[in-house]
């Protein structure tokens, strides 16, 4: 298919029709409405549903409905309606269905403002709502991964039954970029009788199915937590994506960024090279598993001289890098988080300063 | 010899945990005989609410979601919405529906949501042990109004039936009780009558039925039923509040 000139949040809508996904339940917020604009068009010519709901406390139970009834859901909001659903995310989590929500983050904490931010990160990755349960987190850089991982993100939440979340920022849903749709990604849904409310009716057992999150027996609360800690295991084993930028030479600086921040970087990284300057980038795609072992492996290159997570927020990923690179070097963070998106200049000058 | 009385089979059998002289076991048994009248149980979905109905699942012989606090009726868009074949009802007390999940109530019903609310009015909190609740009587004690519900303090009891009468989408809104046999009677029949506009795709409905409490009440069984006949029926009046056309 030829490439088409679309907005971050357009293409993302469009992206889960072509995934399969056929049902869309949403609440407007700022910077991401175009995302509900565009299926309230697109939705109904393909047959599928658009629904407004009342609140993303309500939004978010549809999407757990829907799910729990084994159909593809998507649902999108921004920083403020993520907060709002993220108890249904623990519940979904908890229930185990397959879901997908897309953020994107604007800035916090309250009601922040409208431009673009990653200051969700601990949200997305560490909670959000209660308890011992994970998201698998996939972090866009731009529209045409956008639509890629929106897509992905259908087939891993049904191998996985639960939530996938897109961490994407303000920057991503508002700009516009040549976007293609790959045919290879369409899935067909996953076969659901044996846990779906999809009625009784359609399945050989005939044994009804229920979707809870209730276990007021400590033994079965226990077990389902360990089912749960096996699950984010076998991410951790199964879906880790990164990326490597400049990393086959020498670097002196081993920077990590994700989404927009990372394209900043990676113009900084070029227009250092041309100054002799070798730096590298480690960009994670997955949030949620951390690409752990990349990190310690990059940050062990014998000429690198120090780590530096660079971020849309006040210090957020860092905390996993530091994690990762387990203190064979120093690891330092530079984040800006109004609104504005740090220049490459300004990039570099941090860059320098650790050398 | 023919058996005149048995068990619904949408009921599973399981004891249940609610307290002696509840009338939930009443209703569960007329939503599992409205279930069998109309041969709908393989293609229904019970969404269970918070409170004391949290273990409805384990009762009902169907399919069933459990929703968090209030949140059933958004739950059961979601489901109705993606698959409008399947039958879905929520069965909400009176904390969980009046209040925590006061929005997602009256937006499910204006939205003319196909699905069937039944709606458990006991004018207490149940589970978590007796605090004041939104349908709470004037001077009736509760944990958390021990002097007495003050409605200078904290508003009038709600009366949900009249309030979704009044929005503009047709809906089938009852209230009906379960105190009397004959009362009985005529909530099976709007029950039953409930699930039918949802068969035929024409309306949200929504039964608020009268309940009691003795054991957060204080009081016998029998006497709990006398004081809600007494109490709680001349201010929650019985009768259909809306019909769709």
């Amino acid at each position: 298919m030829a490439k088409v000139l679309m907005k971050g949040n357009e293409a993302i809508g469009e992206a889960a029709i072509r995934a399969g996904c056929k049902n869309y339940f949403a609440y407007p917020i700022t910077p991401q409405s175009e995302v509900a604009e565009y299926l309230a068009k697109r939705l109904p010519e393909e047959g599928g549903v658009f629904l407004q709901g009342e609140s993303e406390v309500a939004v978010g139970y549809m999407i757990f409905g829907a799910a729990g009834a084994g159909e593809r859901v998507m649902t999108t909001s921004s920083s403020p309606g993520i907060s709002l659903m993220s108890e249904a995310l623990s519940y979904i989590a908890a229930a185990q269905c397959p879901a997908v929500f897309v953020n994107i983050m604007r800035g916090g904490p309250g009601l922040g403002g409208i431009l673009p931010s990653q200051g969700d990160y601990f949200q997305a990755t560490k909670g959000g709502g209660h308890g011992d349960y994970h998201l698998l987190v996939l972090a866009p850089d731009g529209v045409q991964e956008a639509v890629e991982m929106t897509m992905q993100a259908f087939t891993l939440a049904e191998k996985y039954r639960n939530p996938v979340m897109i961490l994407g920022d303000g920057l991503i849903g508002q700009m516009m970029e040549p976007v293609e749709f790959p045919d290879g990604l369409k899935t067909e849904p996953s076969n659901k009788d044996d846990w779906a409310t999809n009625g009784m009716a359609h399945r050989k057992s005939k044994k009804r199915n229920l979707v809870k999150s209730l276990f007021l027996d400590p033994t079965a609360l226990n077990d389902n937590n360990l089912a749960l800690k096996a699950k984010y295991a076998q991410m951790k084993k199964e879906e880790v994506q990164y990326e490597l930028v400049n990393a086959d030479t020498d670097y002196q600086v081993l920077i990590t960024s994700y989404g927009t921040m990372s394209r900043v970087c990676r113009t900084a990284i070029d227009m250092l090279k041309e100054e002799g300057i070798e730096v590298a980038m480690l960009r994670p795609k997955t949030l949620f598993p951390f690409p752990e072992k990349a990190v310690f492996d990059a940050s062990g290159k014998e000429s690198c001289q120090a780590v530096i997570s660079i971020e849309m927020s006040m210090g957020q990923m860092v905390e996993d890098v530091e994690r990762c690179v387990k203190g064979r070097l120093p690891v330092e963070f530079y984040g800006e988080c109004g609104g504005d998106i740090p220049s490459p200049e300004k990039i570099i000058e941090i860059i320098k300063a650790l050398l | 010899m023919a058996k005149a009385f048995s068990r619904p089979k949408a009921l599973s059998g399981t004891h249940t945990h609610y307290c002696p002289g509840c009338t939930h076991g009443i209703v569960h048994r007329l939503v599992a005989e409205a279930i069998d009248d109309l041969g709908i149980q393989e293609k229904t979905v019970g969404i269970a609410p918070v409170g004391c109905a949290v273990l409805a699942y384990n009762y009902f012989d169907c399919d069933f979601q459990e929703a968090a606090h209030g949140r059933a009726p958004a739950m059961a868009t979601g489901i109705k919405r993606v698959r409008p074949d399947l039958m879905v009802f929520t069965y909400q007390g009176d904390g969980d529906l009046a209040s925590i999940g006061m929005g997602e109530i009256i937006h499910a019903a204006n939205r003319g949501e196909k699905f069937t609310t039944i709606f458990i009015n006991n004018a207490i909190y149940g589970m978590t042990g007796g605090q004041m609740a939104p349908t709470t009587m004037p001077g009736q004690r509760a944990t958390t109004a021990p002097l007495g519900r003050d409605t200078a303090q904290t508003g009038m009891p709600i009366r949900m039936a009249n309030l979704l009468a009044e929005l503009v989408t047709p809906g089938y809104i009852t209230r009906q009780a379960v105190l009397k046999p004959q009362q009985v009677n005529k909530a099976k029949k709007a029950i039953k009558q409930a699930f039918q506009y949802q068969m035929e795709n024409r309306c949200f409905s929504f039964v608020e039925v009268i309940s009691t409490c003795p054991t957060n009440w204080g009081m016998t069984p029998v006497d709990a039923l006398k004081w809600a006949e007494d109490t709680l029926l001349p201010y929650y009046e019985l009768g259909d509040y809306k019909v769709p056309e």
